[in-house]
């Protein structure tokens, strides 16, 4: 039967894949939907931390969470948004103008 | 007394102050301040003697340094030692001023000369006066300073800087010696007072009153112009000659000799130092005799003359005979100031012509020179009843009396050099065919400068009375002794009038000699040369001393400073390592600044990589507990 | 007396600050008023610390004038002042030294005045905080302060190589600083352990002294710390290279006060907080100090650069100053303070005549000059007195340091004063052979030129007034030293008595590898 470990190590694997994610991909909206993953990854431990332990306020969390990261979503869409007005592009390697 | 003895301070130092400061202003007179200030000076010294009971007198004006235990006051003490300098430093200053007046006439730094001739005087009466052996080294450095401003006196030529400043170095090196045993004397008797250590010699042992000793002849060495820091002396004639004639010849040389009569307790107690002293005066007075020999140059011949004769005087203070080193001081600075002086006129008539084979028959354009030339020439040669007969020999019979018959021989020999090379002098200079270039035309030096030079020569004349024996002993003997001591009673057994006789020969086989290279066969000379050819160069080039010194100190030291202690060591060295230090932290920097590369993508990365780290590191370590 | 109550120090200490926050308010065209108003802010300020001398009482070594606010009360951190008879003569010469070091800039400076002089103010209050500082916090907080206005002075107003020197000159400096720093907070807390006294203040910690270990660190930490400021070899290379950049003003401070805080730390901090440590240093400091001395001298000797010159020679001279405080005896220490008293007088004033060279030629190498002297006769003068001061003429103030050095050098170890002795020669060879280079001879033909076109003045009245006070100095204190010393010999006296305490008798179980 599938158990807390199970769950575990699902979640475990996504952030794994959002990790991986945000590091090979060059394009800004992918990296974005990256860190979801590993946001959401890491929401659901605190979802199955608060099933092993009985206590509610881990399932709380996650929806706070939940709601800040749609807000950072939001925020991260804008900026993807106005670098493409500004530079036509969206792949991060064009992004260097800090750099000089 | 106290305030006639500082008088004697006070002029020259207010003739320096006037011509020092208002000299723009006061030039036409500064000749006339300066001298003015030093005969004051001379008369109240003439005061002082006059007022002289035997009683040493001493007074201390104000504190001048104190600290823990080093106290120095500014005193001053008249005893018989220093009257008997002191007349004859203000005595001959006197007249060298006068001299001046005519001699620097027209010169552009007139004022400035006689300023710093004021202050040269007033160094040396510090040195002579003082009652401890700090104030006397003030003198001592004072006079030194005021010599190294004479001697560059015309700064416009490269030579006379130069050899101003060689006299002031070589000077150094007496002095750091002349400080060391000053140092040791400090240390031992905890005070410089003359006195104080004077009184306390029994708590002093023989090794420690040699050190002492030694270091402050070492001191001597460089001021006495003795072998072998004798090199400044003939490069100072570079300065004028009324300055060769006080400075070089009369006073300031002759500081070393008082400094060791001064210290003849310490002297007398060390064997080894004495024999030291001795010894490397008559080095030195045959050595620069041999010197004075060849030379061409009017005033160098003189030069080495006087290094040769300040030779004499160390045998005499060396040999226990004190008071004979200070009586032939004092002839000498009469003899010695009168050959420089007219010399000096010479010069004046010549233009500054120094070489004396474009000289000759002188002696009908300016006989006054001439005569007073040989006056001294007879002085200096020993000839009776002249002053420097009665010195030299009395040097030479008490070296001999004392048990330095070597010390006697070679004082006899460099005695006959003496007669020889001065009478060459004055046969090629004043006697003979003349060789004057037409262009040259000498002529009788004007009276301000005739009349010292005949004062000088009467002193040269009548000065070696006081020596002569009389009926209560010898009155030189005994004026000084109250301050010097007698020497000790004699070893030898010797006939007086013996050496006398070989010293009067030694004298006149001199003079023939000269007479008979210069007047009588003047094919001689080249033949002789030729004869002993190594002998002659060696004589012609000063034995390759000022090379040899250059090739062994001066340059390797300029070397070694330029080439490695300062493009090696310190560029090289230590500010390139330190600048490493500064590139090393550079180059971290630049290297770590490569991480920051602006891709967000590979900060992601590190970031990672870090945290997988850092869980490896908390899984190893057993958990989180 | 009622100047007793009077927070004396403070004023000294700030008067310079305020003068700076006036000056801000002058608009930064009118540099006439802006030069006139800084000079008699300075002149004042010398004013005000004169009192200092005459109502100082030479008779006890407790400091004087004290002033004592609590700061920072967590660390027990004090705004303490206080002078002795050792610092006394160090505040009067920051004051004094600031008057011709302002006024010789006058012509000099062109740009950007106003700062120029605001930067000088600051600095003089850095300087004098470092003198007048008592509590340890307070000393490195004016250690720090000070370095920002002459970093700007040199590399605002410096010479063609500024930067890299300020540079230089500023990470050096800081190196030792934040070595001390650390031996500071050490002391602080090692001392707080070891008596139950947590406290910077310097009279309180020079009381007990520590177990031989940390003596040890601490001992090396600040003698770093002060070694890079005095400096003594080979922490030197900075200093030719910040004096040759730095406006004069800025070398005559540089020579005249900054270096002086160097040995004067020795001074407050090695000597009296570590006795034991400080007696088993002698060897390595005469080591090291001879080496400055001989080895400063014979690097000046060949130096073709008048200011590096000048300072090689400081080099030198600081030597003689450290030997002379490390002889541990009193003559010795008295000679060392008057060493710098004097370093500041003579090597400032050399400075300044290179300075009046400079601003007439633009370039300070001897090579370039000759017969001087028939030009500019009473520049000659002037030259000539400091070159025989910095020689060590007697009857001028470098020769009553010199031999008072020597003597308490001698006293300590016959050997070290007689390898001492010997460097005079030296000293004289490296100044004369540049007076001579430079004065003597016939002048260069393009310096006839020069003379002729009215370029090449002689001294002008300026310059001529700020050169007279510093040649009385020279005179007075070649004259009447005592003037001087008798104001020290109480505090020497302490010091000394501080530097020969036994080490107490857990410290001697340190030393035999003991553990507490």
């Amino acid at each position: 039967m599938i158990g807390s470990t199970e769950y575990i190590i699902l979640l475990l694997i996504l952030l794994a894949i959002g990790t991986i994610g945000v590091i090979i991909r060059r394009n800004f909206i992918i990296i974005l939907m990256s860190l979801e993953i590993m946001l959401n990854a890491a929401s659901g431990l605190f979802v199955v931390g608060s099933g092993i332990t009985g206590n509610m306020s881990g399932q709380l969390f996650f929806l706070f969470a939940a709601a800040v990261a749609a807000a950072e979503t939001a925020v991260g869409l804008a900026i993807a948004i106005v670098i493409y007005r500004k530079k036509g592009s969206v792949e991060t390697d064009k992004f260097e103008s800090l750099r000089r | 007394m106290e305030l006639v003895v500082l008088l004697i301070l006070i002029f020259p130092l207010t003739g320096f102050l006037i011509n020092g400061i208002f000299g723009r202003w006061t030039k036409p007179l500064a000749g006339v301040v300066a001298s003015a200030a030093i005969v004051s000076s001379f008369i109240m010294a003439l005061a002082v003697a006059s007022g002289y009971n035997s009683l040493p007198f001493d007074h201390i004006y104000y504190s001048w340094i104190s600290s823990a235990g080093f106290s120095v006051p500014f005193g001053l003490r008249i005893d018989s030692l220093s009257l008997t300098m002191l007349l004859v430093v203000t005595g001959v200053s006197s007249l060298v001023h006068i001299y001046s007046i005519g001699y620097m006439h027209n010169d552009e730094g007139y004022s400035r000369y006689f300023a710093f001739l004021n202050l040269f005087v007033l160094s040396m009466i510090i040195l002579i006066l003082a009652d401890n052996y700090l104030l006397m080294f003030v003198g001592w450095e004072g006079v030194g300073f005021c010599s190294y401003i004479l001697i560059g006196h015309w700064y416009k030529n490269p030579a006379p800087p130069k050899a101003g400043i060689k006299a002031f170095v070589v000077n150094r090196i007496g002095d750091a010696g002349f400080i060391i045993g000053l140092l040791f004397i400090f240390t031992h008797f905890g005070s410089l007072n003359y006195t104080a250590i004077f009184n306390n010699t029994s708590t002093l042992s023989v090794s420690l009153a040699t050190v002492i000793t030694l270091f402050l002849f070492v001191g001597a060495v460089g001021k006495s112009a003795q072998f072998p820091l004798y090199v400044w002396l003939p490069d100072a004639m570079e300065g004028p000659t009324p300055v060769s004639a006080l400075i070089h010849a009369a006073t300031m040389v002759t500081a070393g000799v008082y400094m060791v009569a001064r210290s003849h307790i310490l002297y007398s107690m060390s064997p080894i130092s004495s024999e030291v002293v001795a010894s490397i005066g008559a080095l030195t007075a045959f050595f620069a005799a041999t010197m004075a020999l060849t030379h061409t140059d009017l005033k160098r011949v003189l030069a080495y003359s006087t290094v040769s004769q300040l030779g004499y005087m160390f045998i005499g203070v060396g040999v226990g005979a004190y008071w004979a080193g200070i009586f032939h001081l004092m002839t000498h600075a009469f003899f010695k100031g009168l050959l420089f002086l007219a010399a000096g006129s010479v010069m004046h008539a010549m233009d500054g012509l120094l070489d004396m084979r474009k000289m000759g028959g002188l002696i009908k354009k300016m006989p006054h020179t001439a005569v007073v030339f040989i006056i001294g020439a007879l002085a200096i040669s020993g000839i009776p009843p002249l002053s420097g007969f009665f010195s030299k020999d009395t040097i030479l019979a008490e070296a001999l009396k004392l048990n330095h018959p070597i010390i006697w021989f070679v004082g006899v020999v460099t005695a006959f050099m003496t007669a020889f090379y001065m009478f060459r002098l004055i046969f090629l200079t004043f006697f003979g065919k003349s060789r004057v270039p037409d262009e040259y035309h000498p002529h009788e030096s004007p009276a301000v400068m005739v009349t010292p030079m005949w004062i000088l020569a009467a002193l040269s004349i009548a000065g070696g009375l006081v020596g002569l024996e009389t009926a209560h002993g010898i009155p030189m003997k005994n004026f000084l002794s109250s301050t010097l001591g007698f020497p000790p009673a004699a070893v030898v057994e010797t006939n007086d009038n013996l050496l006398m006789i070989i010293s009067v020969l030694m004298g006149i086989g001199g003079i023939f000699l000269a007479w008979l290279m210069y007047i009588a066969k003047p094919s001689l000379p080249a033949k002789l040369a030729n004869s002993v050819k190594v002998l002659y160069s060696g004589c012609k080039n000063l034995w390759w001393v000022d090379q040899i010194y250059n090739f062994l100190f001066v340059k390797p030291l300029w070397w070694v400073s330029h080439n490695f202690l300062w493009k090696v060591v310190d560029v090289k060295l230590i500010d390139a390592s330190v600048d490493d230090v500064g590139f090393l932290s550079a180059f971290t920097g630049k290297t770590f600044r490569l991480l920051q590369n602006g891709f967000i993508n590979s900060y992601v990365t590190w970031a990672s990589l870090g945290v997988v780290v850092m869980l490896g590191w908390v899984i190893y370590s057993g958990g989180i507990r | 007396m009622s100047i007793s109550n009077f927070p004396y120090l403070s004023l000294l200490l700030f008067f310079p600050l305020i003068g700076a926050i006036l000056l801000a308010f002058i608009p930064k065209k009118d540099t006439l008023i802006i030069k006139l108003f800084t000079l008699v802010w300075i002149v004042i300020e010398f004013l005000i610390s004169i009192p200092l001398y005459f109502y100082f009482n030479s008779g006890t070594y407790n400091m004087q004038f004290v002033e004592n606010y609590s700061w920072i009360k967590s660390l027990n951190i004090h705004f303490f002042l206080g002078i002795d008879g050792i610092s006394l003569f160090l505040v009067l010469l920051t004051t004094f030294l600031m008057i011709p070091a302002q006024w010789s800039t006058w012509e000099a400076i062109d740009k950007k005045v106003k700062e120029f002089n605001i930067a000088l103010l600051l600095l003089e209050t850095g300087m004098l905080g470092v003198f007048l500082a008592l509590d340890g916090f307070l000393f490195y907080v004016f250690w720090e302060f000070e370095l920002i206005p002459m970093y700007l002075l040199i590399g605002i107003w410096g010479g063609k190589f500024r930067v890299y020197a300020t540079m230089k000159f500023f990470l050096y400096t800081f190196a030792g600083s934040v070595l001390m720093l650390a031996a500071l907070m050490a002391l602080y807390f090692i001392h707080g352990h070891f008596t139950g006294i947590y406290t910077f203040n310097l009279v309180e910690l020079a009381k007990t002294p520590l177990p031989f270990k940390w003596q040890f660190w601490l001992f090396l930490a600040f003698f770093l710390a002060f070694a890079i400021k005095v400096p003594i070899w080979p922490f030197h290379t900075w200093l030719p290279w910040a004096h040759v950049e730095a406006p004069t003003a800025g070398s005559v401070l540089l020579a005249g006060v900054l270096l002086k805080m160097g040995t004067y730390g020795f001074l407050r901090f090695n000597l009296p907080m570590f006795p034991d440590m400080s007696r088993l240093f002698v060897p390595v400091i005469v080591i090291v100090g001879l080496i400055g001395v001989y080895y400063g001298a014979w690097v000046a000797m060949v130096q073709p650069d008048m200011k590096k010159l000048v300072a090689y020679s400081s080099v030198s001279h600081l030597g003689y100053s450290m030997l002379g405080m490390f002889a541990l005896n009193r003559i010795g220490m008295e000679g060392s303070i008057l060493q710098m008293i004097n370093h500041g007088i003579s090597t400032g004033a050399l400075f300044l005549i290179v300075g009046v060279i400079y601003e007439r030629m633009h370039t300070r190498l001897i090579g370039r000059y000759s017969g001087l002297a028939a030009i500019m006769p009473a520049y000659a003068v002037m030259a000539g007195i400091f070159v025989f001061s910095s020689i060590g003429l007697p009857g001028m103030n470098g020769f009553i340091g010199e031999i008072l050095i020597l003597v308490g050098v001698f006293k300590k170890n016959i050997w070290y004063g007689m390898l001492l002795a010997p460097a005079a020669i030296f000293s004289a060879t490296y100044m004369l052979v540049m007076f001579r280079r430079v004065f003597f001879h016939k002048p260069k033909p393009e310096l006839v030129e020069l003379s002729k076109q009215g370029k090449l003045k002689d001294l002008s009245l300026r310059e001529f007034s700020y050169f007279i006070p510093l040649v009385l100095l020279v005179f007075w204190i070649g004259l009447y030293p005592n003037a001087f010393l008798s104001k020290m010999h109480t505090s020497v006296n302490h010091l000394i008595s501080q530097v020969h305490r036994e080490a107490p008798a857990e410290n001697i179980s340190m030393l035999t590898g003991g553990k507490r």
